[in-house]
């Protein structure tokens, strides 16, 4: 139930050998045409959220993919987690052994990069006349590049070029127990902010004389939990204005910004009003359970929220009943709110052989077909990511029909889809560079950490907060990716090493001095000339 | 003129590995630095062997003292090793009993050379903090040493105890159960089969397997961790060849999520 967590450290240091050992490739080049005499077999690495609709999706989307295209066989592969795609596709760069298309993220692409010509830059292919997107000679109701969501594109483009497609979006969203909200005698703002949710948190932990929690009668309440601390600390540092990276691959995380924000953490981690999912568990468990009022996860874990929900790891008899509201994460700046923007992308290897990079391509491009685009974003809080989809007539009755049912037309569910629809000029992604997702790591980690040491009731001060910056530096090895960039000013030189070099120059002279008296020294006596 | 060169040289040599010393010297100043942390929780095992008090005045606690610690205080029990669970970059997670109770360790610092020392009944001593999720309660944060000792529980029967408030008290102990039938899941397409891969059927060889079975009446879910016991090994092969209605005895590790979530280690079909 636990395993993603394994991968996390990895993800921090796989970075730095990247790619090595991997063999150079020339870049790919678009064939002329593709060769349907051929048979092509080609493997799909994939992530579903531990849900069988999604990995249904995937295989009818490759049945029928492989009906228009019978020289085509495409073998699935189903990962979990992010992590662990990320850790095979690394091992399999070395060994040249890469899957033809995989799902993925753009932090990651970021490091497939360092093997040579490894992913296929997508620029051309994009625009190909006969098998670009919308191509004359595609087999499918492709969409034209301007019908993606050019927000979602853009989020691909990593330098000068594009590495991949979106295959889905989502955001975070604050899945709230309004019921308790309004027992505690408050009620929702139109826009949620960080000091309203540690306000009510904070109003949540008043226990009676035999420690039950007064709002709900029970031993646990944990009235904030966060699932995604990584997303957590970037969101607020970028709310805040508080710096986190640059795209040069600067690392910008280590100031007083990031400090207040971690004080702030153990504030309220001190009185029991805030937890992590890696400290406690999934923050769905808490909320459907009555012991946890403001849960924060991803959109596309929206079935697995509130009284109802279709998804659980809790028994029946531990749900209780309540109102569950959808809103964007809590906000520092009301008239300007962010959050991030997350979900899978689609990356296509580089092969040997054109032909078969070209089929890859092609089901690559599949993915983005109205039929699949839908059919897998009704399976949670996503949303497709082209207009053709989310203008389709299909995909707006889904939408209507909010609440028909609690599978399907969960309200939740699409509650949180129109959250990410309605927000999509509000999101936003941090720099992508090699290491990116290594500090990602490092950012929520120093969530956890300050929120487990508060329980550990150990002192948090300024100087527990220069130690812990020195610890994520050095654990992730964020201080080598800024040497990746421009050289790094190393300051003065210290007095000691000013001393040696002085002597050492010292010595030389004399050295010199030295050799060119013995020189002239021995001229003189060639000469038979008297000093 | 030689002289002084000589001296020269023999002066900047001097400064040379003054200079060299000094930089070690800081570095020393580190590794003395990360010595002192790590003497705060782990000490030596002839040091241990004179004191009962290991790392920060904390003593090494009985099962029944460590049951009673309270959530996220530091604690230093003595204990064996019953099952690898997994290693990754230098952590470990880990099944561990005494004769009085049970102890899971959760990403346990270990080395890769540490972790092919700690095969079944080794002794260890473990300091970390006692923590608990989703229900589970477990180690974490530990360090650990090996120690003289060697014991291997035998597997207490609980299938009386299936369905009571009393299990939980047995929590991450190896541990029978005995004659119960298997019951049918839905898999993906809504059909009965006798096992799951992942719990609603969404994985596939490989993951994690998940089976019903019952006994009084009552079905309970079972689990074959996959990093606990992959699918090469007896027991992932027996499940994914159980029939419904089939009556097997188990063994496994008391495992919580959310729950009495038992990991199977051995399942023999009657």
């Amino acid at each position: 139930m636990r395993k993603m967590g394994k991968y996390l450290l990895l993800l921090a240091l796989v970075f730095l050998t990247g790619c090595h050992g991997s063999k150079e490739r020339e870049a790919f080049e678009v064939p002329e045409s593709f060769d349907t005499t051929k048979e092509y077999e080609i493997t799909f690495w994939a992530k579903n959220d531990t849900n069988k609709t999604q990995t249904g999706i995937y295989e009818q989307a490759i049945a029928d993919f492989e009906t228009l295209y019978p020289n085509i066989k495409v073998n699935l592969r189903l990962y979990t987690d992010y992590g662990r795609i990320y850790n095979d596709v690394i091992t399999n760069i070395s060994t040249d052994t890469t899957p033809n298309v995989c799902i993925t993220y753009p932090d990651h692409i970021a490091t497939y990069l360092t093997g040579t010509n490894s992913v296929v830059a997508l620029d051309e292919l994009f625009v190909n006349e006969k098998y670009g997107l919308g191509g004359s000679e595609v087999r499918f109701d492709s969409p034209v590049k301007e019908e993606i969501v050019p927000e979602f594109l853009k989020e691909c483009m990593i330098g000068e070029h594009y590495y991949a497609i979106p295959y889905m979006r989502s955001t975070e969203a604050c899945y709230i127990n309004k019921t308790y909200v309004e027992a505690l005698g408050y009620t929702l703002p139109e826009v949620l902010t960080w000091d309203f949710v540690w306000e009510v948190a904070e109003a949540a932990t008043k226990k009676d004389a035999e420690g039950n929690y007064l709002l709900n009668g029970q031993k646990v309440m944990i009235p904030f939990i966060y699932k995604s601390t990584d997303n957590m600390m970037i969101q607020m540092l970028k709310q805040s204005g508080g710096g986190y990276s640059e795209d040069s691959g600067e690392i910008q995380i280590f100031n007083d910004v990031t400090k207040q924000m971690l004080y702030t953490v153990a504030e309220h981690a001190k009185t029991g009003a805030f937890s992590t999912f890696k400290i406690s568990s999934y923050p769905a468990n808490f909320l459907n359970a009555g012991q946890c009022i403001f849960a924060i996860d991803s959109t596309a874990g929206a079935t697995w929220m509130g009284s109802h929900a279709p998804l659980s790891d809790i028994s029946e008899d531990k749900f209780v009943e309540f109102e569950t509201a959808v809103m964007p994460i809590p906000q520092f700046d009301t008239e300007n709110p962010k959050m991030i923007s997350q979900g899978p992308s689609v990356c296509v290897f580089n092969k040997a052989d054109s032909q078969e990079v070209l089929a890859s391509w092609l089901f690559a491009q599949y993915l983005l077909t109205n039929e699949v685009q839908i059919a897998y974003a009704r399976t949670e809080g996503y949303v497709p990511v082209t207009e053709k989809a989310q203008d389709s007539v299909e995909y707006k009755d889904y939408l209507s029909r909010i609440g028909e049912d609690n599978a399907l037309y969960y309200d939740v569910k699409i509650k949180a889809s129109k959250l990410v629809l309605d927000n999509v000029e509000d999101t936003f992604v941090t720099p992508v560079f090699n290491g990116s997702a290594s500090l990602r790591n490092a950012a929520g980690q120093m969530i956890e950490n300050t929120t487990k040491s508060v329980k550990r009731k150990e002192e948090i001060n300024d100087a527990y907060f220069t130690d812990l910056f020195a610890e994520m530096n050095s654990l992730y090895r964020l201080d080598q990716i800024e040497n990746q960039g421009e050289s790094k000013a190393l300051g003065k030189l210290p007095t000691e090493s000013v001393v040696l070099l002085t002597i050492l120059a010292g010595v030389w002279i004399l050295m010199g001095i030295y050799v060119i008296y013995g020189v002239i020294k021995k001229i003189l006596i060639y000469f038979e000339i008297e000093v | 003129m030689k002289k002084l060169l000589a001296l020269g040289l023999s002066l900047s040599l001097v400064l040379s590995l003054a200079g060299c010393a000094g930089g070690n010297a800081d570095a020393g100043n580190e590794a003395n630095t990360e010595n002192v942390v790590n003497t705060e929780t782990v000490v030596s095992t002839e040091e241990a062997a004179d004191t009962e008090v290991v790392a920060d005045d904390v003593a090494v606690m009985t099962y029944a003292e460590y049951a009673a610690a309270e959530l996220d205080s530091k604690v230093v029990v003595e204990t064996y090793v019953q099952a690898k669970q997994s290693w990754w970059e230098d952590k470990a997670t880990v099944y561990t009993q005494d004769e009085n109770g049970a102890y899971f360790l959760y990403d346990m610092a270990c080395s890769a050379e540490d972790y092919e020392k700690l095969t079944q009944g080794t002794k260890i001593r473990v300091t970390g903090y006692k923590a608990e999720w989703a229900g589970e309660v477990e180690i974490i944060d530990a360090t650990f040493e090996i120690l003289e000792g060697n014991y291997v529980a035998s597997a207490t029967d609980v299938t009386e105890l299936l369905g009571t408030d009393e299990l939980i008290n047995l929590q991450n102990r190896y541990v029978a159960f005995n004659g119960l039938t298997v019951e049918a899941s839905k898999d993906a397409d809504g059909n009965d089969v006798a096992f799951l891969y992942n719990w609603d059927g969404s994985g596939e060889d490989g993951n994690d397997l998940y089976f019903n079975a019952s006994i009084n009446g009552q079905t309970y879910t079972f689990t074959v961790e996959s990093y606990l016991c992959d699918n090469t090994t007896e027991v992932y092969n027996t499940v994914k060849n159980l029939q419904i209605g089939d009556v097997i005895d188990m063994e496994g590790f008391l495992y919580w999520y959310e729950g009495v979530n038992p990991h199977i280690t051995t399942v023999t079909v009657k």
